[in-house]
């Protein structure tokens, strides 16, 4: 365990935050975001190039010299905490994390082309999979066959990696999406839309060999950061119910002087902060590549995903009938929280995970 | 002063005063004097204007040497408290009279401020004090008042003038628990034992020169040394300190009694107790940088919950043991420890903790209104003479 872990935001953290806030401020309006819903996802492209290629964010966690940033997990904690409080529609986790964290020991000129914005990868997991679960590796006999599903991110990726089974270990291949058959969803969180994958007889590229501790690594990161998308999300439902219940009056009052609200709203600030701590101590433990990384992502991992849940919970019911309609965006937030409840290892899952880390055995 | 030369001033100290062969208190005098006591505090006072966050260093050091402690957990009320207050309401006079022999420990001091009709009200003090020529007489009664019996001073919060509004017309005083009119009687607790005391107040007599403040201020000053209070809470920086390290420890020594049930309640509490620990990490960062963060009240209503929680726990992972209580005799501890004694008394101790120090209703009320903006509460005695408040 680290006590010394910076976890304050430095003044390049802090600009970056602004300037991610701007430009989604601009272009990610949460009406446009509620028609993914109804299938006008022309937001995702249009959004997606503007972050990875413009301001260049599908770069920072891959080395300079290999075409990025250099930057670090406290960075695309930034980032994620601004997706997760407008339910960006974009794959930035799934490709500039976790794709990207696979590809950092591999060779392969693909690494560099994700960092530019060229190319958009997933990996060939269901989202449901936790950093110590099962990996179901495709087999290779003249060619890949097999199916995976729900795999987050694969709709809006070029390129696929997949885990694949072979004598020496697993192995991710590189494999052109138009190699695949990508089946869309219907998924409870269509701002991160799940497809089902089959492959026959596809082959790929091999990039990584020995790759299960690659695999693992990417799937840890992306749970330690999905943190941060949680803590944004739980920010924006408090953000969002505290200004609503300072101007929706009843009974001549305005309804956020009440105490039994006030009382669940200094609860829920209370519980936002602490997960956004959390998020924030796993995050530079992951930059730090401290020792005291399993803990901490499955510490951030088991309370900012029921937080976020709460959250979005609280938001709809504390702004009453408006918080149950399709126009109010309240809901993106809820389908958003539920689903990455869920993804990447269930609270459940990382507790028990903590367990023997922490020398609290069964 | 940088962390270097820090290092050396200490060096240099324990050289000039050998912790094996120098008097307790001669070298604690000592090394208030060398500015090594609380490093924050200013120069003449203790302290050599330092950051606080360099605090801790000093005290790793004076501990290695082996140097005598100043036992503050004997005299929370005074260092956490009074002295802060002192410090920046109190004259030079006031300053260099109690600040040394506080931190020494050699006066510890209480806290006079609830009354029987002042809890969370605090403001509806009616403790009386008239001024009497160059002095205040003083009538009536505090509770709740921890370590009476061994304090040599209180800081105290009279009604000084009922015809004010209730907010102004309080006076802060620092008190002499050895005059005559000061009769103090244990209150004993569910835990059995009387950590807390009634104190009645039968013309007291306090110079003029130990008013904290002007008259009528005392409800500011009394906010500044309350403010203090909830900071103080939760210092500690350790992985599994506190409760959680109790019950954890408990569960590792207990295999027998390991259900599926238990063992998630717990791993849970674990969670929010080690996001506590981080939470305050951060917040003591924050405060570092000279940013004070509004997470102090949020973070006392966790520490409440948590510790309730676990220390509720801990009884049913004991089973059979967790019917049992160590003893019901009355006594009268010289500090509190959450987490001291047995598993029954650490359940009982720990309904106080959300009672305390602002109970968690009211921190609630503090969050949202001050944090969040949210409209205040109705508040019908607030402009009227405080002798007309329906009591």
């Amino acid at each position: 365990m680290s006590g010394d872990l910076d976890l304050l935001p430095t003044e390049v953290e802090e600009d970056l935050r602004t300037t991610v806030r701007d430009l989604l401020t601009d272009r990610c309006d949460p009406t446009v975001v509620t028609g993914v819903y109804d299938g006008e996802r022309a937001i995702v492209d249009d959004l997606w190039k503007a972050l990875s290629v413009e301001l260049g964010l599908a770069g920072l966690l891959v080395p300079e010299e290999r075409g990025g940033h250099g930057a670090s997990a406290r960075e695309a904690a930034v980032v994620l905490r601004e997706l997760g409080r407008t339910t960006a529609p974009v794959p930035f986790l799934t490709s500039a994390v976790i794709a990207t964290t696979v590809l950092l020991d591999s060779d392969a000129e693909l690494l560099t082309e994700l960092a530019e914005g060229a190319r958009t990868a997933a990996l060939v997991v269901p989202w449901s999979t936790d950093p110590d679960g099962a990996i179901c590796a495709i087999r290779n006999q003249g060619g890949l066959s097999g199916s995976v599903t729900s795999v987050a991110g694969a709709l809006e990726a070029d390129v696929l990696l997949v885990p694949v089974e072979s004598a020496g270990g697993l192995e991710i291949h590189a494999v052109a999406a138009t190699d695949a058959v990508i089946a869309p969803v219907v998924s409870l969180d269509m701002t991160r839309q799940l497809a089902d994958i089959t492959f026959e007889g596809a082959t790929g590229t091999l990039v990584l060999a020995d790759a299960e501790a690659a695999v693992r690594n990417a799937l840890r990161t992306g749970a330690g950061l999905l943190a941060s998308e949680q803590a944004g999300l739980a920010q924006w439902c408090l953000e969002e119910t505290v200004a609503y219940l300072k101007v929706r009056r009843q009974f001549g009052r305005i309804v956020g002087g009440f105490q039994a609200l006030k009382h669940r709203l200094a609860d829920l600030y209370s519980s936002v902060e602490s997960a956004s701590a959390a998020a924030q101590y796993a995050a530079a433990a992951l930059a730090e590549g401290d020792a005291d990384i399993p803990v901490a992502v499955a510490v951030a991992q088991s309370y900012c995903s029921d937080l976020a849940v709460l959250a979005a919970e609280e938001a709809i019911q504390l702004h009453g009938g408006i918080g149950m309609t399709w126009e109010h965006p309240a809901h993106l937030y809820l389908k958003r929280a539920k689903s990455d409840q869920i993804a990447l290892g269930t609270p459940g899952i990382h507790r028990a995970a903590l367990a023997p880390l922490i020398d609290l055995t069964p | 002063m940088t962390l270097e030369e820090l290092h050396r001033k200490v060096t240099d100290f324990l050289t000039s005063y050998d912790p094996a062969t120098t008097d307790r208190v001669d070298f604690l005098r000592a090394r208030f004097d060398a500015g090594l006591a609380w490093v924050s505090y200013p120069e003449g006072y203790g302290g050599l204007g330092l950051p606080q966050a360099l605090q801790p260093e000093v005290d790793r050091l004076f501990a290695e040497a082996g140097a005598p402690s100043n036992r503050p957990e004997t005299n929370g009320i005074g260092l956490g408290m009074a002295a802060p207050t002192i410090l920046s309401y109190g004259t030079t006079k006031q300053k260099d009279r109690f600040l040394r022999p506080l931190w020494t420990g050699e006066e510890i001091w209480c806290q006079l401020f609830s009354e029987p009709g002042a809890g969370s009200d605090l403001a509806n003090v009616a403790t009386r004090a008239v001024r009497d020529g160059d002095e205040w007489v003083v009538n009536g009664q505090k509770v709740w008042t921890s370590g009476a019996h061994n304090a040599r001073f209180a800081i105290l919060v009279a009604r000084t003038d009922p015809d004010q509004p209730k907010h102004f017309g309080l006076t802060y005083f620092l008190c002499d628990m050895t005059d005559p009119g000061v009769d103090i009687r244990p209150l004993r607790q569910i835990t059995a034992e009387a950590e807390f005391n009634e104190v009645f107040l039968t013309d007291v007599r306090i110079p003029d020169s130990q008013r904290l403040g002007a008259v009528g201020e005392g409800w500011k000053v009394a906010n500044a040394t309350l403010n203090n209070e909830r900071v103080s809470i939760g210092r500690s920086a350790e992985r599994e300190s506190g409760m959680v390290g109790v019950v954890a420890q408990t569960w590792r020594e207990h295999p027998e009694q390991h259900t599926p049930e238990l063992h998630d309640r717990l791993l849970k509490l674990w969670v929010e107790a080690e996001v506590f620990r981080i939470t305050g990490a951060r917040l003591r960062q924050k405060l570092a940088q000279g940013q004070p963060g509004p997470e102090g009240s949020a973070m006392k209503l966790t520490f409440a919950r948590t510790s309730q929680q676990l220390s509720g726990l801990e009884l049913e992972i004991l089973g059979e043991d967790g019917l049992r209580y160590s003893d019901w005799t009355m006594v009268r501890p010289d500090h509190v420890d959450f987490t001291g004694r047995d598993a029954g008394y650490r359940y009982l101790r720990a309904k106080g903790n959300s009672i305390e120090g602002g109970t968690s209703e009211i921190l609630r009320n503090v969050v949202a209104e001050r944090v969040l903006g949210l409209p205040g509460e109705h508040r019908v005695d607030k402009d009227i003479p405080w002798k007309e408040i329906p009591r």
